[in-house]
């Protein structure tokens, strides 16, 4: 008896003509993000003068660099958590809703828009004359114009325009997830709201809420053109991102911008894996109703 | 369904529409802000402008050469949607239907790029590409580009292959279809409302993706969001009513192929695959 050629031993295992198809792309994805990625790793540790690790010890030891992730962290932490915090109770309410087509179609605009457009807009809007100074002094709110742009909240409201339909839509899809059932079934045996929410729903949203933090606060951190156009962008709102596009593009010292640029990912990897992590503390299972 | 008819429950309730209704509000002030804006003919501490004109738009897209801006956008989108498109549908339908080892490994690498700041990637990606001497050109706008939007694709095709039943390829093969048979005239015509979702959902993100083609973009290679926000920047030297009307030009480029998209897909697919069950 033979044995089995090469071929059905490899098709045996997975490979035959079909799985080839995954070589094109995954050519692509090797030669444009994971090739970069080790360069740029390498760049960084060569710099134009110095020690390999010149460029990360210039950047902890110069306040104007290393403050940028403070002033990073301190936009887009408060942002994700007042997106997701409000996006949680809309979204409960909006599932009860049997048309939600028109409402999801207007809060996808400005993820479709983008910030920079957005933040064109609220420089008018939120502008001393703009029609929100105007509306808050009408109704008393405000004594004269404050000052909306150009500092911290300009760059909060730009990133609470884009962020908080970003992390509706994705609780909406989680929490629509969740069979009906089971809070029917909570409510037949007594349950009042607050208890069906804190101890039936919430243990079960636990994991997607994770995972939509984590993603909203992606969107948050990377934040770059609004921090520019209606931040401060040599004050307060000099986040990370733009030290590394200045360091990569204004100095020309592309070394020191791919440094930052590492910098940037790891703090924000830490971040997201500090969150998930803490995800295997809670419930994970089903969240269908059925037995099985 | 349930409805609780408390009192508190009532509070409550109302509370969450306001704070919703407060949302929507401002976000449309926004918008509106700039078209009002852009057909201004003075507007200066007044709720509206003194008169209304159409000059500006005009005036916009002569300062900014935005026929020709206009143009690139359209080439680079186009040529990322078909080549992220090919790519993309080929190698779903490998980790779609084929288990090998390292898979797992493969799917990872196409989910990095999502959960990753644009610019970590796009800084030593630029740098790559300006080295090669591709920085500001129109194939190095493209392949900046492709980063997200190929995984993108890849990653919207795996479930929607996964649902294709392959007994249909399989009775296929008996009645004797070749390679090239089976997929035009089986596969293709099944994958194509998949394919037409993505590759619009793609073809959107790309138009508003600003901060990747703004790294490589040269003078001649620049997309619309770019030289809008260029245009932001610089705001002082130009009037704040022609920049508006540039600002009205993309969001009527970008909404256009919006409204075009939502006919094939949900709104809450833009940011996620959502499996959406009819509440009751």
């Amino acid at each position: 008896m033979r044995a089995p050629s090469l071929r059905t031993r490899l098709a045996s295992r997975g490979f035959d003509g079909t799985t080839l198809l995954v070589l094109p792309g995954l050519a692509v994805m090797l030669g444009l993000f994971i090739y970069p990625f080790f360069y740029g790793l390498a760049d960084s540790l060569m710099p134009k003068e110095g020690v390999w690790y010149a460029n990360y010890a210039n950047f902890f030891s110069d306040p104007f660099q290393y403050r940028t992730i403070a002033a990073t962290l301190w936009l887009a932490i408060p942002v994700t958590i007042v997106n997701l915090a409000f996006a949680v109770p809309i979204a409960f309410r909006v599932r009860l809703m049997t048309r939600q087509r028109l409402l999801t179609t207007i809060l996808v605009l400005p993820i479709t828009l983008g910030t920079v457009f957005v933040a064109d807009g609220l420089l008018t809007f939120l502008g001393p004359q703009g029609w929100f100074n105007r509306v808050m002094i009408l109704v008393g709110l405000f004594d004269g114009p404050v000052k909306l742009t150009n500092n911290y909240w300009g760059v909060f409201a730009s990133l609470v325009i884009t962020g908080f339909p970003f992390a509706f839509l994705l609780t909406l899809s989680y929490v629509t997830g969740i069979d009906p059932a089971i809070e029917q079934a909570a409510a037949t045996l007594g349950a009042s709201p607050r208890q069906r929410f804190m101890r039936v729903f919430l243990p079960l949203l636990v994991p997607g809420l994770a995972v939509t933090f984590c993603l909203a606060f992606v969107q948050a951190f990377a934040v770059f053109p609004s921090a520019v156009l209606l931040g401060s962008p040599a004050g307060s709102t000099r986040v990370i991102s733009i030290a590394a596009y200045q360091a990569a593009f204004e100095q020309y010292d592309h070394s020191l911008g791919s440094a930052i640029a590492m910098i940037m990912g790891a703090v924000e990897l830490v971040i997201v894996l500090l969150v998930l992590g803490s995800r295997s503390l809670f419930y994970r299972g089903p969240t269908g109703g059925t037995k099985g | 369904m349930i409805r609780d008819q408390g009192l508190l429950s009532k509070i409550w309730r109302f509370a969450v529409w306001a704070v919703a209704g407060l949302f929507i509000l401002n976000l449309l002030g926004v918008i509106a802000a700039v078209i009002v804006n852009s057909f201004a003919t003075r507007w200066l501490g007044t709720w509206l402008p003194l008169g209304l004109t159409t000059k500006w738009y005009f005036s916009a897209w002569k300062e900014f050469q935005l026929s020709s801006v206009v143009l690139v956008t359209f080439q680079v989108v186009f040529a990322v949607v078909i080549i992220s498109g090919l790519l993309g549908v080929t190698t779903a339908y490998a980790l779609a239907r084929r288990d090998f080892p390292g898979k797992r490994i493969v799917v990872l690498l196409f989910l990095l790029p999502l959960l990753i700041p644009p610019l970590t990637y796009g800084i030593p990606l630029a740098t790559v590409l300006y080295q090669l001497g591709l920085g500001g050109s129109f194939w190095g706008v493209v392949l900046i580009n492709l980063v997200p939007s190929l995984p993108f694709v890849v990653l919207v095709m795996i479930p929607f292959i996964e649902q294709i039943d392959p007994r249909i390829e399989a009775a296929a093969r008996v009645f004797g279809a070749g390679t090239g048979s089976l997929f035009l005239r089986i596969l293709l015509p099944l994958l194509l409302p998949g394919m037409l979702a993505a590759l619009l959902l793609v073809l959107v993100r790309t138009i508003a993706m600003f901060e990747l083609t703004f790294l490589v973009a040269g003078p001649t290679s620049q997309t619309l969001v770019v030289s809008l926000y260029y245009a932001v920047f610089a705001s002082g030297v130009r009037a704040g009513q022609s920049i508006d009307a540039m600002a009205v030009i993309y969001m009527v480029t970008t909404l256009f192929w919006l409204v075009l998209a939502l006919q094939f897909v949900n709104p809450s697919q833009i940011v996620a695959r959502a499996k959406q069950q009819p509440a009751s």
